[in-house]
């Protein structure tokens, strides 16, 4: 018998992982489907020694965990579509800093106030592109609760390895959902804590000079090295620049960082696909009931398969063209109006083949609402 | 006195105009760091955007330059992560609250040890002098060509009702009480905020015919007077100077202790 399996929420599951990874500061603010997490971290983290804070408001909360983060902390703040529209500025902030953080958005409907109480994916493209001017970000999602527990773990291991902001992009679906969780050993999950400077006190330590590896160690605020952190365009040391070659190598080493990494940042999972005609291609909630289109037509003969993607930013492009290359036809599986459709089609680079299979109601999809899209493209009619 | 050794040298020139008084400010903070004898170490100074936030830079402290209005949402996450260290954090009066109005209040009542110096300049420097909540009615600004319709905030009744437990105001005609407010409010444990005149000649001056900084500075000895003075009784449009408010309460980031002790006792 197993000794860590407990019966959770997909929220309770985001915080097990996050204390797991270490995390020992969250700030946040109350909103619907994300409130458990906070609720949760206010009784746990002052429990294994860490703090919680609720702030005035999803802007106040982003700023307090990157104060905190600047003090050595592994942080966290979790909120929900409106909050996460009001958290991009300072989510800006972190990827212009190069400040470690994890920001979970539980998504529901939208615009606006949407439908605070249903699932959606709406969100994807406001991850990637929410905060103002170029940059690049890494966004992760699950669509189980072991999975969401190793994605967790995985953003804050991202987070520390490349001094970014981690978006966790879960849905109300599978974070009310209730399931099994076994809970890994300690020493079981590799775990990426902080990369600190060895340059020693009185020695003229450079925050933002990176190493030949692009990494840059980190110094706490409080410590022997006193510096400069500005959301401007800055040079080695911290100090603001409007000098071109130093604006262009910073842009260029934020994007790079990312994007010259597609293909390790890229989890997925896959099923089924090396002889599949159909390939289904979807993510979080969608990818339960696309998973079981998978399973129950595979008893019958048909040659599908599935890639879930867990990576969503950097979008895991070269993958999805190679899964996608033999297939007849590809069909995305998401709850909104086609946003990681679009990047398929890209991907793919034959829109012909693509396909979508939504829904936008605020319903799950489920396994028949797949099939009746399959059976049109099959051409055997609904 | 030499308050070089706290300056960054290879920041210099800053991109004050001449005559701001926000120079006077940063000397005055200076002087109060250097008499209370702190560690560089010990000191974070957080700031956000505008004239009164470039400071952070110029200081070898740990400095935080963020987002416009949210200093004090920043170094909330400081504090609390690490109660130890002594936050400062100046702010111009459109940064503290306008835009920083919310956090301002929240901050005040959660009496969280944090050292908040509005440099109040009644306008928007660097953007090229628009109107703020502290310019008051009948102000020329460059959004206010007929002049300003809006009335003011007054710094120290907001911070008294919002909580803060040391309230104090001055200008940067009265230097010597610039660092001693601001060593006292560092002292303070709990929301110290600190209100400091301080004149823009190029934006506020110029368009409400204030003249040069110095005149500016001598309008603020001839329109403040010391609290409760016999010359505020006869002229009640004057403005008073010195500390309001300076009272113990219960600290925010020690006030958890509290909880993590509840949180492990079981």
């Amino acid at each position: 018998m197993e000794k860590n399996v407990k019966f959770v929420q997909g929220n309770e599951a985001c915080v097990e992982a996050a204390l797991y990874a270490g995390l020992n500061f969250f700030a946040g603010y109350p909103i619907t489907p994300s409130s458990e997490i906070a609720e949760l971290l206010s009784g746990r983290l002052p429990a294994s020694g860490g703090k919680f804070i609720q702030m005035e408001d999803e802007i106040a909360s982003m700023c307090a965990i990157i104060g905190a983060s600047l003090t050595g902390n592994k942080v966290m703040t979790a909120t929900s579509g409106p909050g996460f529209s009001l958290m991009q500025e300072a989510l800006g902030y972190a990827v212009m800093t190069e400040i470690p953080c994890v920001i979970v958005n539980v998504m529901r409907g939208g615009p606006s106030t949407g439908i605070p109480t249903h699932g959606s994916q709406g969100d994807v493209n406001q991850a990637r592109w929410g905060t103002h001017g170029d940059h690049s970000i890494l966004a992760l999602t699950a669509s189980n609760h072991q999975d969401i527990f190793e994605m967790t773990v995985t953003a804050f291991n991202m987070a520390e390895t490349y001094r970014t902001p981690v978006i966790l992009l879960f849905d109300e679906i599978v974070a009310h959902m209730r399931e099994r969780l076994v809970i890994p050993e300690f020493g079981e999950l590799p775990l990426v804590e902080r990369l600190r400077t060895s340059v020693s006190e009185g020695i003229d330590y450079h925050p933002y000079l990176p190493r030949e590896d692009g990494r840059l160690p980190m110094s706490d605020f409080g410590g022997v090295h006193r510096y400069n952190v500005t959301g401007l365009y800055h040079d080695m040391w911290g100090f603001p620049s409007t000098e071109p070659r130093v604006v262009h190598e910073l842009i260029r080493h934020l994007v790079d960082k990312l994007e010259n990494r597609v293909n390790r940042l890229a989890h997925y999972k896959e099923y089924f696909l090396e002889d599949a005609e159909y390939v289904l291609v979807s993510y979080g909630s969608a990818a339960r009931s696309a998973l079981h289109v998978v399973k129950e037509r595979r008893l019958r003969g048909e040659r599908l398969g599935l890639l879930e993607l867990q990576t969503l930013w950097p979008f895991p492009k070269e993958v999805v063209h190679e899964k996608c290359a033999g297939a007849k036809a590809v069909i995305v599986v998401e709850l909104n109006m086609g946003q990681v459709l679009q990047l398929v089609k890209m991907a793919v680079g034959d829109p012909e083949r693509i396909f979508l299979a939504n829904r936008i109601d605020g319903v799950f999809i489920t396994p028949i609402d797949i099939m009746k899209i399959l059976r049109l493209i099959q051409g055997k009619g609904v | 006195m030499a308050v070089n050794k706290y300056l960054r040298q290879r920041f210099f020139p800053h991109l004050w105009c001449p005559g701001c008084g926000h120079g006077i400010v940063l000397n005055g903070m200076l002087r109060a760091v250097d008499k209370l004898g702190m560690s560089k170490n010990e000191i974070v100074m957080v700031s956000g955007i505008g004239c009164s936030a470039r400071i952070s830079g110029y200081v070898d402290f740990h400095t935080l330059h963020t987002i416009h209005g949210r200093a004090l949402a920043f170094a909330t996450g400081v504090k609390m992560s690490r109660p130890e260290l002594n936050l400062v954090v100046p702010m111009g009066d459109g940064d503290a609250l306008a835009i920083g109005g919310n956090h301002f209040i929240h901050a005040a009542r959660r009496n969280i040890d944090i050292t908040a110096i509005v440099m109040n300049n009644r306008i928007y420097g660097m953007t090229g002098g628009q109107y703020s909540p502290l310019s008051g009615q009948e102000v020329v600004a460059t959004t206010a060509p007929f002049a300003s319709i809006d009335p003011s905030f007054d710094v120290v009744e907001l911070s008294k009702a919002a909580g803060a437990t040391f309230i104090a105001r001055t200008t940067t005609y009265h230097v010597k009480q610039i660092d001693d407010f601001i060593k006292q409010a560092i002292l303070h444990e709990g929301f110290a905020v600190v209100e400091i005149l301080t004149q823009c000649p190029t934006h506020f001056g110029r368009k409400n015919k204030q003249g040069s900084a110095v005149d500016m500075m001598k309008l603020y000895r001839d329109i403040t007077t010391p609290i409760g003075s016999k010359a505020k009784q006869e002229n009640p449009n004057l403005i008073e100077r010195g500390i309001f408010v300076q009272e113990e309460k219960p600290e925010y980031s020690r006030e958890y202790d509290k909880i993590i002790e509840r949180a492990t006792r079981g």
